[in-house]
């Protein structure tokens, strides 16, 4: 393997590893409150059709990404009124979300399949992106994936060493008992819940104005819940994540790695990798169930209401 | 500063509640002076719960007049009641397990309070140190023992300007020996002018303690007096109301041919949480009830678990009637003639949304209520019938949901449905926990009658005077190691206290070394 | 003031009504959604949801559709009566779909009935054994079958892509991802020559009875309705939780593997990539607006069929998009979901002056 392979391939993985992370941490953030979204994959279809026709219609992609993020907090919204307002149940509710959204986000690109975008320009930092190798693998990337770096920070600073991590760490532990000492449950909930509604929709903004800027049904192809295994396989740790996704987006694109040697795979083979691995990860963390169990937030999936 | 008796800090009055089906407070009213020690006394359901979550903000009356220090006010929520000076320690923890002391304390301060951990951290160990409370304010909660779990929501409630303290049934969890600690804190914090409420449904700790006292039945007031000057019988009167019998004595018995004999029991649960239990012996005769005290959280659980075979281990570590069932499922062991009453009714004794006809079920699988796999719901109808009748089971009809039944009734019906089923060995867990006093005193009466038919009971608690009532032998459980056994009447509570805390006698782990196994 | 107020126990009459307050919300919602579009709401509601049934031709299309919509479902309700949410029919679908076409293919010159046989246990099976993976993975390695039933899908999704393009590919077919049309005694048998509805619609109703009865009255059935209720009791009954979720997995996959082929074996008569429009995916929706209950479900996969149908409607009549009917089956599930509020809480009005 040559040394620009390598490079390629590095720079791939951050890009693969980009939209997970959003997904990941969103998610992570909103069961770290206690509420467990499955409607990932329906809010990042609807953010990536809300973001493309945005940036068809107008042509700025700023504007456009704000309207992917926006769309997945409105999704993210549906969601929070019914499971958190009127504490229906989360897992029929998140894919009630999925199916949703499936349906949603493919009427409205019904006409936009077919068009071409040209897509976030990469945004070069300046001198470092000159460097060999490194410049190229870390510093050509478009501004998403740097404005992505930026709020793993912030997440990981707000559970480091916020109040407000601790009261969404309370909140996600033990819901009665949060409430018995005056903070507000639902509310803290259905903010998380928003978040994470816009950080996917932020994914899917990345997914059809950057990662393939077009419109396709289905485009998504299961990021939303292989970044639900993530959050799992990262033990609810932000850190983990961006490796975990890191990870991910190298075994996705692993047919780059090939292309080098001999061996001939369908596409449709290759194509199974990143599903088959999710597998392989889950059981893996069977391995060690007591961290999970020990990790996961308590209340995880359960509504919760307070007595009037 | 000495206590002022002459002033009003708090005056409820007119204070009305209603849930849907039930009046939890009706027209109550509550005169708490300052730096005076008041009880409020009730049987459970009285509606001690409700009154004092309406004091501290967590649910607003539907009715009635809240007066804090003279002026009149609207509670809107714990963080207003804190900012008034009203602490409030819940009976059950409203405790974060997997944040450190302090965070769980800097999560109830107001935002700039808390900021600096540090000078957090430094505060709470001055507070605890003064009244007498050890506290190590980095470690995890989930690494406390419950009585020191308890202290962190009391250290919680002092670090504000505190006026009035609310304690609810704080005793329940304690070692007799704890709750004497407790109380010593109590006293010195009343002797500072801080207002106490104490709920409790213990005469003694009351009358110990208190220096005026509220009784509540069935969600209404039945008087005010001061327990110094009233005795003991009189308090019971008005609590319970003047049909309802008080006390029972009840013949111990001495049991016969050994029903069940624990051999070197040790196991180690998956879950971290958990307690590993450690060379369990013990030998419990037909014919008697054996009583286990003990803090909650000591073993109880994974005995319960083991001698039901949800959990299971070595074959011959348990032996009934001489098989080895160790290693056996809950439903070999139930053909053997095992029963059992698990401490969660709602929720594992039986299912929420199931009918009591379903839930017949659940447990009585081995009798003849099915047949090549098909199950004949008349047979099980007819049975569930039985229950309700023959146990006074309160409900719309055998198809009434599991969860729409008080929990003195749904607990007369789970006993009932294991009692019927003839066993020779049952385990009871917490059988008349937070039911209300008939619903109690027919369980027992159940217990006492299954005895003299000749079963070998034991019954798993954490409430002393239950089994000094009824158990013909008596032990503790602590830190998952068995106490001896010994005949109740032989039994002093401090020794039982002791035991509870781990003093076994000479040759037994000193509580210094039971503390420091739980973290 | 309008307030939520828990019910002591929950209203029975209320978890029936929910559906109907469901299906008028979307009618309500789909009415909306077409003025926006600029169509006349009625008409635009008649194309949909009625036009398809003015004829015997339109009752026997939902017939064919209803089958494999009614079989996942059945499938399904035994799955999340035990509270496993196996949301992995479409996979075992499209695996039926394709161990059934991999048999068939074996008999293009087929002249005897009897050929069925094979090809719909072979079908069967394929389900049965991809449902056997999840069930493998959840009860050995505690894999959370959300997850891996989800995976499976996309796996089985493109191992039939693989087959289609590669070695299932009709050599004959002008390198189209399809494979060769199956011999005529490889398809069930219709009902009529003028019609296509075969009799996989009696296998149908067939395992909804068999089902049924197993829920209803069997102990097995009883046994997996208290693990959906409450793990805790089931473990306190003594239940073998593993050995009940394998059941109810393998049940669920064999069905909608029967399914899978009986598409491929029927009205589609060859294995081609959109074997499925997502029947999979609907009959998670069907087991909830049918309260998991057998009439209820039947009524539900009629209407779940009728949204298929209707999307191809407005697509032919009106122009607009087919992906409609993803639209409102969404719908559908969120006003349910919303209105299943009700069984559990009533809405009293609190007059604001309460306080005294």
């Amino acid at each position: 393997m040559d040394i620009d392979l390598i490079t390629n391939i590095l720079f791939a993985t951050f890009k693969t590893g980009t939209p997970l992370i959003l997904i990941a941490l969103g998610e992570m953030v909103c069961e770290k409150s206690g509420v467990l979204n499955l409607g990932q994959e329906g809010m990042l279809l609807v953010g990536a059709v809300v973001g493309f026709i945005a940036a068809s219609v107008t042509g700025n992609y700023f504007l456009a990404t704000f309207c992917a993020i926006f769309a997945g907090m409105g999704m993210a919204f549906l969601f929070g009124y019914l499971s958190i307002t009127l504490a229906s149940n989360q897992v029929a509710t998140g894919l009630a979300l999925t199916i949703f959204g499936g349906g949603l986000s493919a009427f409205l690109g019904t006409n936009y399949i077919g068009i071409g975008l040209e897509g976030i320009q990469v945004w070069s930092v300046p001198l470092l992106s000159d460097i060999p190798v490194i410049g190229k693998v870390l510093f050509q990337h478009d501004p998403l994936v740097y404005l992505t770096l930026a709020l793993f920070a912030l997440v990981f600073w707000v559970f480091r060493s916020t109040r407000l991590g601790l009261k969404i760490r309370a909140v996600g532990e033990n819901p009665e008992a949060a409430n018995a000492i005056g903070i507000n449950v639902q509310q803290i909930r259905f903010m998380a819940v928003l978040f994470g509604g816009a950080m996917t929709g932020l994914a899917g903004a990345y997914l059809s104005l950057v990662y393939t800027p077009m419109w396709s049904d289905g485009m998504s192809a299961g990021r939303g819940w292989i970044a639900l295994s993530l959050v799992v396989f990262a033990s609810w740790k932000a850190e983990r994540i961006l490796l975990g996704a890191y990870l991910f987006g190298f075994a996705s694109i692993l047919h780059l790695v090939l292309q080098g040697t001999r061996f001939e795979v369908p596409p449709n083979i290759m194509a199974m990798l990143p599903y088959v691995a999710t597998i392989i990860v889950l059981v893996w963390l069977s391995s060690d169930a007591i961290k999970t169990k020990m990790s996961a937030p308590k209340s995880i999936g359960q509504p919760y209401r307070p007595l009037a | 500063m000495p206590a002022q008796e002459s002033t009003i800090r708090l005056h409820l009055s007119g204070i009305r509640k209603e849930y849907p089906g039930c009046l939890a407070n009706d027209d109550i009213e509550l005169l708490v002076n300052a730096g005076e020690t008041h009880a409020l006394l009730g049987e459970n359901g009285a509606g001690k719960s409700t009154l004092m979550k309406i004091i501290y903000g967590v649910i607003k009356p539907d009715a009635g007049k809240i007066v804090w220090q003279g002026d009149a006010i609207q509670m809107n929520g714990p963080a207003h009641a804190r900012q008034l000076g009203i602490g409030m320690v819940f009976q059950h923890f409203s405790l974060f397990e997997t944040l450190t002391v302090a965070e769980n304390i800097a999560l109830s301060l107001p935002a700039e309070e808390s900021r600096n951990m540090e000078a957090l951290s430094k505060r709470i160990r001055e507070i605890s140190a003064h009244y007498g409370m050890a506290l190590d304010p980095d470690r995890h909660v989930h690494t406390l023992s419950v009585g020191a779990q308890q202290r962190v929501e009391i250290v919680r409630c002092l670090l504000q300007d505190i006026k009035l303290l609310i304690l609810d049934e704080p005793t329940s969890v304690l070692t007799p020996q704890e709750v004497r600690e407790l109380f010593r804190t109590l006293k010195k914090l009343a002797a500072e002018g801080c207002s106490i409420l104490f709920i409790s449904h213990k005469l003694d700790e009351v009358t110990e303690l208190c220096n005026a006292a509220t009784v509540l039945r069935n969600g209404r007031g039945t008087g005010r007096c001061n327990p110094q000057d009233v005795s003991s019988e009189d308090l019971a009167r008005m609590m319970v109301g003047e049909d309802t019998p008080l006390n029972q004595n009840y013949q111990k018995a001495e049991g016969g041919e050994t029903a069940l004999s624990l051999n070197n029991l040790s196991f180690t649960p998956e879950d971290p949480f958990g307690v590993t239990l450690n060379n369990l012996n013990l030998k419990v005769k037909a014919g008697e009830i054996l009583g286990i005290a003990g803090v909650a959280g000591n073993g109880q659980d994974e005995l319960c678990a083991l001698l039901s075979g949800e959990e299971i281990t070595r074959a011959d570590s348990i032996e009934l009637l001489g098989q080895n069932i160790g290693a056996m499922s809950p439903d070999q062991r139930r053909r053997l003639g095992f029963a059992f009453v698990p401490e969660e009714r709602l929720g594992r004794g039986a299912v929420p949304n199931m009918s009591l006809v379903e839930n017949t079920l659940l447990s009585s699988s081995h009798r003849d209520l099915k047949a090549n796999g098909w199950i004949n719901y008349r047979k099980v109808r007819e049975f569930s019938r039985d229950i309700i009748e023959k146990y006074n089971v309160k409900c719309a009809n055998e198809y009434a949901q599991a969860k729409s039944l008080s929990g003195g009734n749904l607990q007369k019906f789970i006993i009932g449905r294991e009692i019927e089923q003839q066993p020779k060995l049952l385990v009871c867990s917490h059988p008349t926990w937070g039911v209300d006093i008939g619903a109690a005193i027919l369980i027992r009466h159940a217990l006492i009658q299954l005895r003299d038919e000749g079963a070998a009971i034991i019954v798993v608690s954490e409430d002393i005077d239950e089994l000094y009532q009824i158990s013909d032998r008596i032990g503790a459980i602590c830190d998952g190691q068995l106490s001896p056994v010994k005949p109740t009447h032989e039994v002093g509570i401090e020794t039982l206290g002791q035991w509870m805390a781990g003093q076994f006698g000479h040759d037994s782990a000193n509580p210094s070394t039971v503390e420091s196994a739980h973290a | 003031m309008l307030k939520l107020e828990k019910r002591q126990a929950d209203s029975r009459l209320m978890s029936y009504v929910s559906p109907l307050i469901a299906i008028v919300l979307t009618l309500f919602g789909g009415a909306l959604l077409f003025s926006v579009l600029g169509h006349d709401p009625l008409h635009a509601l008649y194309t949909f949801f009625i036009a398809p049934l003015t004829n015997t031709y339109g009752w026997t299309e939902l017939g064919i559709k209803v089958a494999p919509l009614l079989l996942c479902a059945m499938g399904l309700t035994l799955c999340y009566r035990a509270k496993i949410w196996n949301i992995g029919a479409e996979g075992q679908f499209i695996m039926g779909a394709l161990g059934g076409s991999m048999a068939a293919l074996q008999f293009l010159d087929a002249e005897s009935r009897w050929v069925l046989v094979p090809i719909l246990l072979a079908g069967t099976i394929s389900g049965l054994l991809w449902a056997a993976l999840a069930a493998w993975l959840k009860t050995r390695f505690n894999a959370n079958e959300i997850l891996t039933t989800i995976m499976l899908n996309y796996i089985a999704l493109n191992a039939l892509l693989y087959a289609v393009h590669g070695p299932l590919r009709d050599p004959a077919g002008f390198n189209f991802p399809e494979s060769a049309m199956f011999a005529d005694a490889a398809l069930l048998p219709l009902f009529s020559d003028d019609y296509r509805l075969n009799i996989s619609i009696l296998f149908a109703l067939f395992f909804t009875v068999v089902i049924w009865t197993v829920m209803a009255r069997s102990w097995v059935g009883y046994q997996i309705q208290v693990l959906g209720e409450d793990a805790k009791a089931a473990r306190y009954a003594g239940f073998n939780t593993n050995r009940l979720t394998w059941f109810a997995l393998l049940v669920c996959g064999a069905l909608a593997g029967l399914a899978g082929v009986a598409e491929v074996s029927g009205p589609i008569g060859q294995l081609i990539p959109q074997v499925s429009p997502g029947y999979g995916y609907a009959a998670i929706i069907v087991v909830f607006l049918g309260r998991m209950q057998p009439f209820g479900i039947l009524l539900a996969s009629m209407l779940l069929a009728l949204t298929f149908m209707g999307g191809e409607m407005v697509q032919i009549e009106m122009s607009l998009p087919k992906s409609l009917t993803g639209l409102f089956q969404g719908m559908l599930l969120f006003f349910l979901l919303a209105a299943d509020l009700l069984i559990s809480y009533r809405i009293v009005f609190q007059p604001r002056t309460a306080r005294a």
